[in-house]
């Protein structure tokens, strides 16, 4: 069933939902990222709670003007109208009033959903027949999505790609440094409302797929899970979008596959998953990767002066350190150095001795820069600065 | 009161345009009520090296911030080279204080610098080989060449002022605006930093530096601006950094023996 979900061959209706839900992680993955790295996460999650009251208004209104009330287009303008009040509300909360962006948030969150579930109660009061469904928006419903809903959600991904291009400068100047951009002649509130604009758009054409409530995760997880594989931007976009768009595959075509799972829950799920895998396992900034570093480096440094005390005749009480040196087969179960031990204590002291020479030589202050106690010189100096550094060490460096 | 003080200041007594590369005349800016500085005339003079001068809070970042339009003043007229701001920013480049910058952001040194080209390059222009070669040239005159490949939160402090300074560098200004450029660096790069300005204003080039140590100031600078809220004295160092006028400024705040260090 699965692979049959993943070759997109398991119905019409399973391959629309798979193609929507793959376009849209990769969108919200690319917006996301600019999110995260401007600290303005959060922000989306006001922006798709905004959405309720929009979408039932438009229901309502269309219902008035007897059409269908269920008519996506006018469902998502709806919603787009009023996420957009709520965006501008937070916007002009921080801006205008002493309250800091997180309250404002909370502020705008709450109402705007608060309002939009009452509207939805006044709808099911309603004389209107087919208003069943709306609930759907808050956690995404697949079941009966259209050729044309995915159409929708398709040219929205473009759109919202195609600007994410377009703006990628402006956007990671004024991420990056606000103050700078401005001074540069970037108008930072326009770029910040357009960046929050396309996170709105990505909110809207998302409703369909994983609801209101859950969007905001698509467009944080894929983004934070990026950043743990590279250290620059553009290919952390690109990144984010891979894991966004491959999230969107997997839990659609999953959720087609076993039947009553619900798509936009097992899409942040998978979306989960990849960050759980990227925190423990990405190189450098990995979890496992960190430990490994750190365990390493305290080897050196326990080993490094392990030797040195050997060299000079002191005793070492530190346990790791035996530890470390006895496996290292640099002394014996006894605490009596080896022969490998005695040489490789000789050589450390050596550069030690030289390295202290060095630091005190003004002439050497950019090698001396790069003492850290542990990289030997010979790495460093050439073997003619070392000859010429051994000089003032005396006859007993030979 | 205030407006009369203002027009003192400021507006009735506006000198003729200046064709300098920054003219400020009659700026006031305030957070909230409070004016952060009020009613400054200053006019920078091309080709010199220019300390803004004054106590904690005493506006020195705000006047600069302002200046440049990243904060927008309550009142006040700022032109550069003799036009209005806003045309002229190509001539202008900024080095901002370390600390409004997020050091764990995911961009490269050699990115940073490069961004200083963002304004001649446009929205989608293509970085081409001659960019990143003038970027790390840019980088040379710095000393951080070495550097171009790491994470900016890898360096130390005075690297990460170094690598602003490159990226102003890149933006090739006639006009250096630099706030606080010697905070929490150490003696090296100090020199570092100020050596690279003398070659700028060896060049004809101007340089404004928003500047807090009193010692140093008739080393590294040729003119002052020494303010606490309202302008209290504008000239060359001789002229306008004298123990009288430290005194205006930093009232009781400054004992006698620091201000003869400064002197």
């Amino acid at each position: 069933m699965l692979f049959e979900a993943l070759t997109l061959q398991l119905g019409y209706n399973a391959t629309l939902v798979t193609i929507g839900a793959t376009l849209l992680g990769l969108t919200a993955g690319a917006v996301g990222i600019f999110l995260y790295v401007s600290k303005r996460a959060l922000v989306s999650d006001a922006i798709s709670h905004a959405t309720l009251p929009g979408i039932g208004l438009a229901f309502m209104a269309m219902v008035l003007l007897g059409g269908d009330g269920r008519a996506l287009p006018g469902l998502l303008i709806g919603s787009a109208l009023s996420a957009w009040i709520g965006l501008l509300c937070v916007s002009w909360l921080t801006h205008r009033t002493r309250l800091t962006e997180d309250a404002a948030i909370g502020a705008v969150l709450s109402v705007f959903f608060g309002a939009g579930i009452v509207l939805l109660t006044v709808i099911q009061s309603m004389n209107s027949g087919r208003q069943a469904g709306l609930e759907g928006f808050l956690l995404g419903s697949t079941a009966g999505m259209l050729w044309n809903d995915a159409m929708i959600l398709a040219a929205g991904g473009a759109t919202v790609l195609a600007f994410v291009i377009l703006l990628y400068r402006s956007m990671s100047l004024v991420a990056f440094d606000p103050e700078f951009a401005a001074a540069s002649g970037t108008n930072v509130r326009r770029v910040e409302l357009a960046m929050m604009g396309l996170a709105l758009a990505v909110s809207v054409v998302g409703l369909k797929v994983v609801g209101l409530i859950l969007i905001v995760a698509l467009l944080i997880i894929p983004a934070v899970a990026a950043r743990f594989w590279s250290d620059r931007l553009k290919r952390v976009v690109a990144i984010a979008a891979g894991i966004g768009g491959a999230s969107g595959y997997i839990g659609a075509a999953l959720s087609a596959s076993v039947p009553d799972l619900p798509t936009g829950p097992i899409i942040v799920l998978i979306a989960f998953a990849f960050f759980a895998i990227s925190f423990l396992f990405a190189p450098g900034r990995g979890v496992l990767a960190v430990v490994v570093r750190h365990r390493r480096f305290q080897t050196r440094v326990h080993v490094r002066q392990g030797l040195l005390a050997l060299a000079q005749g002191q005793p070492i009480y530190e346990p790791l350190t035996l530890r470390l040196m006895r496996r290292a087969g640099l002394i014996r179960a006894d605490g009596v150095a080896t022969d490998a031990g005695r040489g490789q204590a000789a050589r450390a002291l050596l550069d030690e001795r030289r390295w202290e020479i060095l630091r005190a030589d003004p002439r050497h202050e950019w090698a001396a820069a790069r003492y850290d106690g542990l990289t030997p010189l010979e790495t460093i100096l050439t073997a003619d600065q070392l000859a010429e550094l051994d000089l003032s060490l005396g006859p007993e460096a030979a | 009161m205030n407006v009369t003080l203002a027009a003192d200041h400021g507006i009735l007594t506006t000198p003729e345009p200046s064709d300098a590369p920054l003219a400020i005349r009659g700026l006031t800016v305030s957070y909230g009520e409070k004016p952060a500085v009020f009613s400054v005339d200053a006019t920078f003079e091309e080709g010199a090296m220019t300390a803004i001068v004054g106590p904690n809070g005493a506006g020195k970042s705000t006047m600069l911030k302002a200046a440049l339009g990243i904060v927008k003043p309550l009142s006040g007229q700022i032109t550069c080279f003799g036009r209005p701001m806003a045309e002229t920013r190509t001539r202008i480049a900024y080095v901002p204080q370390r600390a409004s910058v997020d050091w764990d952001f995911p961009t490269r040194v050699i990115d940073v610098v490069t961004m200083g080209l963002y304004r001649q390059l446009g929205l989608l222009s293509r970085l081409t080989k001659r960019h990143i070669s003038d970027a790390m040239a840019c980088l040379e005159r710095v000393g951080m060449e070495d550097f171009a490949d790491r994470q900016i939160g890898q360096l130390s402090g005075g690297q990460q002022q170094r690598v602003f300074l490159a990226r102003a560098l890149a933006q090739k200004a006639d006009l250096y605006l630099l706030d606080e450029p010697f905070a929490g660096v150490d003696a090296a790069t100090e020199k570092a930093i100020i050596a690279v300005l003398q070659d700028i204003k060896d060049t004809g080039k101007t340089v404004v530096a928003v500047h807090h140590d009193l010692s140093t100031v008739s080393d590294y600078f040729d003119r002052v601006l020494l303010i606490n809220t309202t302008k209290v004295a504008e000239g060359s160092v001789a002229e306008a950094f004298t123990d009288d006028n430290l005194h205006t400024a930093y009232g009781g705040r400054l004992a006698t023996a620091q201000m003869r260090v400064a002197g």
